[in-house]
């Protein structure tokens, strides 16, 4: 089989030879590659399809840059959108293409390219209109077939999150990074160092440089080693600092970490200092065709031979406007390369680049005019920059290079500014915004002896030593002139090969008044994607500031966003219990209640509660209203306890209820308990529920289920912010009481069954009042509260003696025919007795006097939250949606929000429809609704205006059971 | 994810905090000023770009509330509580 393999050098292992398939094509590489380098080995040079032309893509870069080859991988390692460069080699790895279909030899896509003239930049925006984007969006998402997300999370290992703290986190483990980090650690400082690639050395891997007299990976490999013995130093290879977040906040996104289990770590670091060492990245050149496979950025030819023992071509042509392609082409030679000419846009060579390749024809003053050949370059037409004849070269490889960009991207996620270089033609670092330095080619010191020496000085001052001995190093001058695009040649001039934007389309988003570089990159896409433009955008604003006249300066960068490079969901989910993002809170009784047949489901504040206990054969309604009957003709027992249940103590505990409830609680005797209600202080209902008086300085208050944790905060908030002199303490206690609730006629008879030390009579232990003592021999607090609207005692224990006390009521109630009654049925009781619920008859909207509470409302009291508020909005106001009880007429199921409309007709709405159940009491469906005017609307007929029909529905006062009261106080 | 200093518990993740939303001038005596005083007090919330005075309640460590200035802008905390470190 033909290949492009060295004999011998790079960092890769010839005796490891690894299995890989790519588009359907079993292939070979060796351990050390990338899926990239293992293609080029294999003379695998097509191997992609550009995105909206579907145009033949070859390899561009050899790293995070690359913006064509994006694959797809499938099997063990199955996710999407990759490019092929940052892909490991490993064996058994299943890849192919996105964005071509069958193959991206044969792509029927490709037809795009025909009517290419037809699409140009907003196209879409300005075609799919009609009647909405969106009803195009997913056909056209599809033709331009990114990859698909996997079907499911990979069945083998997991991922995590791991929170950690350092003094000093740097950012790039190449030359600068590691001068810092090794002078930093050997300081003591808590040193985090984290590169992206899968061995540490950055530029240094690619390159042929010497440091201190011997090859520079020498040197890396001796810091490397350093560092692992320093038990202060935490060193992360193949982890990618991916996001700079306030307060020195940084994501690291660390794949196939030391732990065979797992598949990725996301750490979450909160760093001392920050030093961003994350190198540069090589520009593009932009000329006609400048996307043919085997056009290739300079700096990736270089890595591929140095690195990877490759060979991109046989032949080469170097484009260039700058010093740094000029080791390149000496590399390449070094390698077998035979380099056919140096192409320079500038006139002026400078001499100590020239000498690195005395041997190759160097065409100063000349500029690539465009590529030839379709599916691979075969040559390159050429032309004197400023006019003149053009000529033709024939290669197989062009490896052109714009230019440096230094890596800003973190530095501008911490909000550090940017200035724009005149003499480097980039943006580069400038005032910080956090505690973060940036260094070497990030910094824009590009020689290796500045990035090391910039390296020591940012980690001694981090760790406030003196500056260490620099190692001695030889590297070329950087020395660059810009050239934002070549001006001849009619073909397409790609600025963003990965969107395929043109030179074309950016001028079309002028003419058409997209003049901000953040609405050029909206308008054309260029600078998104995969790879967010990190080749091409300088490209873009130069070509934007050619066009108008403007100095880059004055145009700025598009703004810099994490991630850096894309990170699977998966490791920001990290490691979740089930698909829920927070856990479940159960009561002691679930293990019960499922063995019990329960149908368990979250009723509120993530408490799983049982709905209902249905027997074999009975269907949803039989078990309701089996269990109804039950607690009106019986006894049933339920769980309470997830009711929000706090403890307040302090001699201003009066004080501070009377404030927070809108009735007087202070009056309350010891031994006693009283319903109430709580406002906002804009006068919207937030809770209800019973305060129990234990003693002269020592309450509980219970709270809704639902909004037990508000309720937690608002307390806490007024205690803390306005009444901190105030002699208030209050302790959640919900999960350290809980109780069982028997319920029914029958209740008393159970309690008594039960034995107990308490004298339950109705005089002794009245409705509202409470006791201590012990139930069953268990000690317990007996409460006389009713949410049925029957007989109920609320035996409340320690949770650990939830599940025995309730063994013992079903022992004792079984005579007495007791079952275990879950939330439907309480749903149905408690609106039969026209009991509130928070989130269906109290919303937004309603008062206490609308929902009939008005008694509660305090007149004696000339202060208290919410009581100014209500005033206010009831000040004038008439019509308002009052609290009724409905019978619908015929009998029928009205849905729950089902709006109530004059007549029936299509108006506006003057209520809705807050509940509506099955009454066994009265055979029949009753409801509950919110009525315009509704306390003065008795007996008459309104309507429900649903979809399909209207409903008819008498209005009746809103308690259709027992409305004296006289069996809850039984 | 801010670095909220807690008197009581020292630096700690945002995480563990619930937002209190700005802090507004002290609770007037609703019997004492106007109608249109008391609305104004109950529904006009200090927004500053830059520097704002706001709560944070400690809810998932100490159960304090703290007061803290944070910059809008910016997310720096320009002046922590009174008892921080
Ligand atoms: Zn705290």
């Amino acid at each position: 089989m033909p290949s492009n393999r060295m004999d011998t050098g790079g960092r890769i292992d010839r005796d490891r030879p690894l299995n890989f398939t790519f588009n359907g094509r079993r292939l070979q590489g060796f351990a050390g590659d990338t899926l990239a380098s293992a293609l080029l080995a294999n003379r695998v040079r097509l191997t992609a399809r550009s995105f909206k032309y579907h145009r033949p893509r070859g390899i561009i870069g050899a790293g995070v840059e690359e913006p064509s080859t994006l694959v797809e991988l499938l099997g063990d390692d199955a996710s999407g959108n990759r490019p092929a460069t940052t892909v490991p080699l490993r064996d058994g790895l299943i890849a192919k293409s996105v964005n071509c279909w069958p193959s991206p030899g044969f792509d029927l896509g490709a037809i795009n390219q025909l009517i290419g003239r037809f699409i140009p930049a907003g196209f879409y925006y300005k075609t799919f209109k009609w009647p909405g984007w969106h009803l195009y969006e997913p056909t056209i998402r599809k033709a331009a077939g990114l990859a698909a997300a996997p079907a499911a999370p990979p069945e083998q290992g997991h991922f995590e999150n791991r929170f950690a703290h350092c003094d000093l986190l740097i950012a790039g483990a190449g030359p600068a990074g590691l001068m810092a980090a090794s002078t930093a650690g050997r300081a003591g400082l808590r040193v985090m160092i984290a590169d992206e690639a899968t061995e540490a050395g950055g530029s240094l891997l690619n390159r042929r440089l010497t440091i201190g007299g011997t090859p520079a990976l020498g040197w890396v490999k001796a810091v490397v080693d350093e560092l692992a013995t320093l038990p202060n130093v935490t060193h992360l290879q193949n982890a990618t600092v991916w996001a700079y977040r306030e307060h020195n906040y940084l994501m690291v996104n660390e794949r196939a970490p030391d732990n065979p289990s797992l598949l990725e770590r996301n750490w979450r670091v909160r760093a001392g200092q920050v030093i961003c060492a994350t190198g540069a990245i090589e520009r593009m050149l932009v000329f006609g065709n400048n996307d043919r496979p085997g056009v290739m950025l300079a700096s990736a030819a270089q890595t591929y031979v140095n690195r990877y023992g490759v060979r991109p071509g046989q032949r080469a042509v170097v484009f260039t406007n700058n010093n740094s392609a000029y080791a390149v082409a000496a590399d390449l030679t070094a390698a077998g390369i035979t380099v056919a000419a140096i192409i320079d846009s500038r006139t002026d060579v400078p001499e100590e680049a020239r000498t690195l390749v005395e041997d190759v024809d160097v065409l100063a003053g000349h500029v690539v005019t465009g590529a030839r050949g379709a599916r691979q370059v075969r040559g390159v037409t050429i032309a004197p920059v400023d006019g003149g004849a053009s000529r033709q070269i024939t290669c197989d490889l062009l490896a052109h290079s714009g230019g440096w960009n230094p890596a800003v991207h973190l530095w501008s996620q911490s909000r550090g500014n940017l200035r724009y270089d005149d003499t480097l033609t980039s943006f580069l670092p400038d005032q910080a915004a956090q505690d973060a330095t940036s260094v070497g080619a990030t910094n824009g010191q590009m020689t290796l002896a500045d990035a090391l020496g910039s390296g020591a000085r940012a980690g001694a001052d981090a760790a406030g030593i003196t500056m260490p001995d620099i190692p001695t190093s030889a590297d070329l001058i950087y020395a660059v002139t810009p050239l934002w695009r070549v001006e001849q040649g009619r073909d397409k001039a790609f600025l963003d090969i990965q969107n395929d934007v043109t030179v074309d389309d950016v001028h079309l988003a002028l003419r058409e008044g997209y003049d901000n570089v953040e609405h050029v990159k909206r308008y054309t896409t260029g600078g998104m994607g995969i790879d967010q433009g990190k080749t091409g955008n300088i490209n873009i604003i130069g070509t934007v500031a050619m066009q108008q006249g403007a100095p880059l300066e004055e145009l700025g960068t598009t703004t810099f966003r994490s991630p850096y490079t894309p990170v699977s969901f998966g490791a920001i989910g990290g490691l979740r219990e089930d698909s829920v993002v927070l856990p479940y809170r159960h009561t002691p009784l679930t293990a019960w209640n499922i063995k019990n047949g329960a149908f368990m489901y979250e009723s509120g504040a993530r408490w799983r509660r049982p709905g209902y206990f249905p027997q074999p054969g009975e269907s949803f309604q039989e078990t309701v209203n089996r269990e109804c009957r039950i607690v009106r003709n019986g006894v049933g027992v339920y769980d309470g306890s997830p009711l929000g249940t706090f403890e307040f103590k302090g001699r201003d505990v009066g004080r501070f209820l009377d404030h927070i409830y809108t009735n007087i609680m202070s009056t309350l005797k010891p031994g006693h308990g009283r319903y109430g209600l709580m406002l906002s202080d804009d006068g919207l209902i937030i809770d209800d529920g019973v305060a129990l008086r234990l003693s002269e300085h020592r309450w509980i208050v219970s709270t809704s289920t639902g909004h037990a944790d508000a309720m937690n905060s608002h307390f806490e908030e007024l205690l803390q912010t306005q009444f901190p002199d105030w002699n208030v303490f209050v302790t959640t206690v919900t999960s350290q009481w809980n109780n069982a609730t028997i319920c029914g006629p029958l209740a008393r008879d159970v309690m008594q069954a039960l034995g107990t030390d308490i004298d339950i009579s109705p005089a002794a232990l009245p409705f509202m009042g409470f006791a201590d003592g012990h139930v069953a021999g268990i000690p317990a607090r007996l409460v006389r509260v009713s949410f049925t609207g029957e007989l109920s005692f609320e035996v409340n224990v320690a949770p650990r003696h939830l599940p025995a006390l309730w063994d013992k009521i079903m022992t004792a109630g079984a005579p007495f025919g007791i079952a275990p009654i879950g939330s439907e049925a309480n749903h149905v009781l408690r609106v039969e007795k026209g009991f509130l619920s928070l989130g269906h008859e109290v919303d937004g909207t309603v008062d206490p006097y609308d929902l009939g509470l008005g008694w509660a409302m305090s007149k004696k009291k000339t202060d208290y939250l919410g009581k100014h508020a209500v005033a206010i909005r009831r000040s004038g106001t008439t019509n308002r949606r009052e609290l009724v009880g409905i019978l619908p007429e015929p009998d029928q199921m009205i849905p729950e929000g089902a709006p109530l409309t004059p007549g029936g007709e299509r108006k506006p709405t003057e209520g809705l429809v807050t509940a509506c159940v099955y009454s066994t009491v009265h055979d029949r469906w009753v409801g509950l609704a919110l009525l315009e005017n509704g306390h003065s609307r008795h007996g008459e007929t309104v309507r429900a205006r649903l979809k399909d029909k209207v409903i008819a529905a008498r209005v009746t006062p809103p308690i259709h059971y027992d409305a004296a009261g006289e069996r809850l106080r039984s | 994810m801010m670095n909220i200093p807690c008197p009581f518990c020292g630096s700690r993740n945002e995480a563990e905090f619930a937002f209190g939303g700005p802090v507004k001038p002290d609770r007037p005596d609703p019997n004492t000023v106007s109608e249109g005083e008391w609305v104004a007090y109950l529904t006009q919330v200090p927004n500053p770009l830059g520097p704002v005075q706001e709560r944070w309640w400690h809810v998932k460590g100490c159960g304090m509330w703290l007061t803290i200035w944070r910059d809008t802008r910016t997310h720096d905390i320009v002046e922590g509580p009174a008892d921080a470190e």
